[in-house]
């Protein structure tokens, strides 16, 4: 990340402000005060990179647990996590708590932040030739809002969830009634709490994206013209406006039932638990996509650079991001499969979701084609680049075989779906994440990162990754359901198998973490445009690290201009 | 920075607002969706919502020859101390034809409590097909203590099932209902007994 070198930078202004042309304030006004578009875009860089490390290590005790059949440490953690002997009953609800905020870490806490918040704010101004976002206070309320969020989840782990143990336990979900009358304490309200301060920071942050895209094009600039990386930051952000408020709106009914005695979830007045389920997957779904069509743009800037190509069908890539969201609004029922769908409900649903296809189809091949005929050179990040091509396609086959109601009714809450969710987001997003972190890191701190650490990185988490998630296909056709800590010694096997694919991935995470910290020692200066002719965007006219204001005299774009 | 700022400024002011009116409308469609749930169960038997018909429409429905089986079920929320169940097991129905079940409710503590009934049919494609013409779950029900009553439900099965893509195969229907305490309910009537026993009853002006 860039605040090491830049916290010392800043620092240094402060005793030596006459000759600082870029007019940098101070420490804490420019990082705890900051309107500028790339310091919060670090910002938000930073906080993903630690709330991922807690979600990560999260899911590292789950691990553990799950290598062997029975419970081995749960009761012991639950024992050091409450303070006293605990029952097993109280282990139970420590598995609960341990999902939940997962599953709450990596969602809100992690993936957006980093795709949305991070290289969002960092590159879509300056992909548009703008000086800034719209509203630049705004932006520094979405992002201390996230981290007050992010304060709200950490602390219901610290207060009890119901009568046997601490945190919240709901499930990412929240379904009711385990989210109401089922988990009488006030961890589960903190949790909501989170969810309201998070959901809050990401609508403000749309608002900011939808303003900033539509408002602020430097001249020339029109919307066919804007990088892929643009479009479906602007197609995310109407998704987030649309779903987002739905959240809200279920999660405040939740609040109510809960303390205020509405019962619009419980049937004892009236309401209907099921209704829960459709307004958070009428959420839920879309949220999805949220998180995978950053990624999109992403894989589409880097398969066009390092191909020295311009993206093949840019229109229809751009527009296949649009009839994703817009079909991604009316399939949320596919979720619910077993919750007493009729059976025409169901075929529409099916028939719905698997229309998505098309346009994710439409994007696969394009990428394939771009790279087709292409000058290719495989840096770093086009090796990301076409891991997440082949991760994202795994995930989204398998979403094809679970959008069939009649073969969801056999694999609903198993293995299987853990297997399909993990490759299209901890491998498809995740891989994204790191493929442009490796395209714009040297851009965003001004240092080179170690080209052979990043191959290593890329191909040990690959390996682990796999390890950890496709043997989950054979464990979820074969029955195993999630969200429990035990199982049956038949599924011991792929269950070891998988554990040792986290300990991979985990090494693979250390060689990130020495690869950043040997570009701030040792990494070389990186030049304006380190990748060369195939890199056309404006981020590349400008130097590494930008400067503190760009494009105070706006840049314009020519007709010839690529995409 | 640019040509005009003010003018920038006031344009995205301009959008913005319209971005936040958005996010504002789906929060409204996300409070409206509840009562909208209701309706949609209501009109299209979704999830085994059954129908509500009044005695005059029943009248006018013509009796078939074909029969169905109905299969009654009840039971209570675990916090509510009431023994309630169906009297009868299963009736053999004519389509169309009006019919009475009971149900017995009595009240197992020593506090009166008011419950509210609900209810559906299964299988799920039935819903739109069931009607009552009359049903102890319309209101809510306040049991004394110890106080045992009977409660009727009069229903009858749409002959038109038989046409129906969906019903056409459908043999037995499950009616089954769950009692639950209205909490609020019974504490506004423990509220009162409390006040009444205490000789302050101001019934007239108090609720």
């Amino acid at each position: 990340m860039a605040t090491t070198a830049e916290t010392f930078q800043a620092h240094g202004d402060a005793h030596d402000h006459a000759h600082d042309h870029d007019h940098k304030p101070a420490f804490f006004a420019r990082w705890f005060m900051s309107t500028n578009h790339k310091d919060i875009g670090t910002l938000y860089l930073i906080f993903a990179i630690f709330a991922g490390i807690i979600g990560g290590a999260v899911s590292g005790l789950m691990r553990l647990e799950l290598e062997q059949p029975g419970i081995q440490y749960l009761t012991l953690w639950a024992t050091w996590f409450d303070g006293k002997p605990a029952e097993m009953n109280t282990a139970l609800h420590l598995w609960n708590v341990l999902i939940t905020a997962h599953g709450l870490i990596m969602v809100f806490f992690m993936v957006m932040p980093a795709i949305i918040g991070g290289f969002g704010n960092w590159f879509v101004p300056i992909m548009i030739g703008a000086p800034d976002m719209a509203f630049p206070r705004m932006n520094n309320i979405s992002f201390w809002l996230t981290v007050a969020g992010f304060c709200s989840l950490m602390f219901s782990a610290f207060v009890p969830g119901d009568t046997t143990g601490l945190g919240a336990g709901i499930g990412w979900t929240a379904y009711a009634p385990l989210s109401t009358y089922g988990s009488s304490g006030p961890a589960v309200d903190f949790a909501i709490f989170s969810l309201h301060l998070a959901g809050a920071g990401s609508i403000m942050g749309a608002i900011n994206f939808i303003t900033t895209i539509l408002n602020m094009r430097a001249p020339g600039m029109t919307l066919h013209k804007m990088p892929l990386f643009v479009w479906s930051v602007l197609v995310t952000a109407f998704l987030l406006l649309l779903a987002l408020p739905v959240l809200a709106a279920a999660i405040t009914m939740l609040i109510t039932d809960r303390n205020f005695g509405t019962t619009f979830f419980d049937a004892s007045g009236g309401g209907d638990p099921v209704l829960y389920q459709h307004l958070f997957w009428f959420f839920g779904h879309p949220e999805v996509y949220i998180m995978i069509l950053p990624g999109f743009g992403i894989i589409s800037q880097i398969i066009s650079t390092f191909s020295k190509k311009p993206v093949f069908g840019y229109l229809g890539m751009a527009y296949a991001m649009v009839a994703i969201g817009v079909v991604g609004f009316i399939v949320w029922a596919h979720h619910m499969y077993t919750t007493g769908l009729s059976v025409n409900t169901k075929m529409y649903f099916t028939a719905a979701t698997m229309v998505i296809a098309v346009p994710t189809g439409i994007k696969i091949f394009s990428w394939i084609a771009t790279m087709w005929g292409g000058s290719l050179s495989f840096k770093a990040p086009m090796v990301w680049a076409i891991g997440f091509i082949f991760l994202f396609t795994v995930g989204g086959v398998t979403g094809v075989v679970l959008s069939n109601g009649g073969i969801d009714d056999n694999l609903q809450d198993t293995y299987y779906v853990v297997a399909h969710f993990h490759y299209v987001l901890s491998l498809g997003a995740v891989t994204s994440l790191f493929a442009g972190f490796y395209y714009w890191f040297p851009k965003m701190s001004g240092k080179m990162y170690s080209e052979l650490l990043a191959h290593i990185h890329f191909w040990v988490f690959f390996v682990g990754v796999n390890l950890i998630f496709f043997p989950m296909h054979f464990l979820g056709a074969q029955g195993m359901p999630r969200r429990y800590p035990d199982y049956p010694a038949a599924y011991e096997h792929w269950n070891h198998v998988a554990t040792d694919g986290y300990k991979i991935m985990a090494v693979s995470v250390l060689i990130f973490f020495i690869n950043i910290a040997y570009a701030f020692i040792a990494g070389k200066k990186a030049e304006d445009n380190y990748w060369g002719e195939g890199a056309t965007t404006l981020e590349w006219t400008l130097s590494s690290p930008p400067p503190f204001h760009q494009f105070e005299t706006l840049p314009v774009i020519e007709d010839a201009h690529h995409h | 920075m640019h040509a005009a700022p003010a003018e920038l400024s006031q344009r995205n002011r301009r959008v913005g607002l319209y971005a936040l009116l958005a996010a504002l409308a789906m929060l409204g469609l996300g409070y409206a969706s509840v009562p909208l749930y209701r309706l949609f169960c209501q009109v299209t038997g979704f999830q085994g919502t059954t129908q509500r018909v009044s005695a005059a429409q029943a009248a006018s429905v013509k009796v078939a020859a074909a029969t169905m089986s109905i299969r009654f079920d009840g039971n209570t929320d675990r916090d509510l101390p009431w023994e309630f169940k169906p009297q009868q097991v299963t009736q053999t129905v004519r389509l169309g034809e009006r019919n009475l079940a009971i149900f017995t409710a009595k009240n197992l503590s020593n506090r009166p409590i008011v419950g509210r009934a609900s209810y559906n049919v299964s299988p799920d494609d039935a819903g739109k097909f069931f009607n009552k013409v009359q049903c102890f779950c319309f209101t809510e029900q306040t049991l004394e203590p110890g106080q045992e009553v009977r409660m009727p439900v009069i229903y009858f099965v749409d002959p038109s099932i038989t046409k129906d893509e969906d019903g056409k195969d459908i043999r037995q229907i499950t009616l089954s209902y769950t009692f639950h305490e209205d909490k609020d309910a019974s504490a506004d009537l423990a509220a009162k007994a409390k006040v009444a026993s205490k000789g302050l009853d101001r019934a007239g002006n108090a609720r």
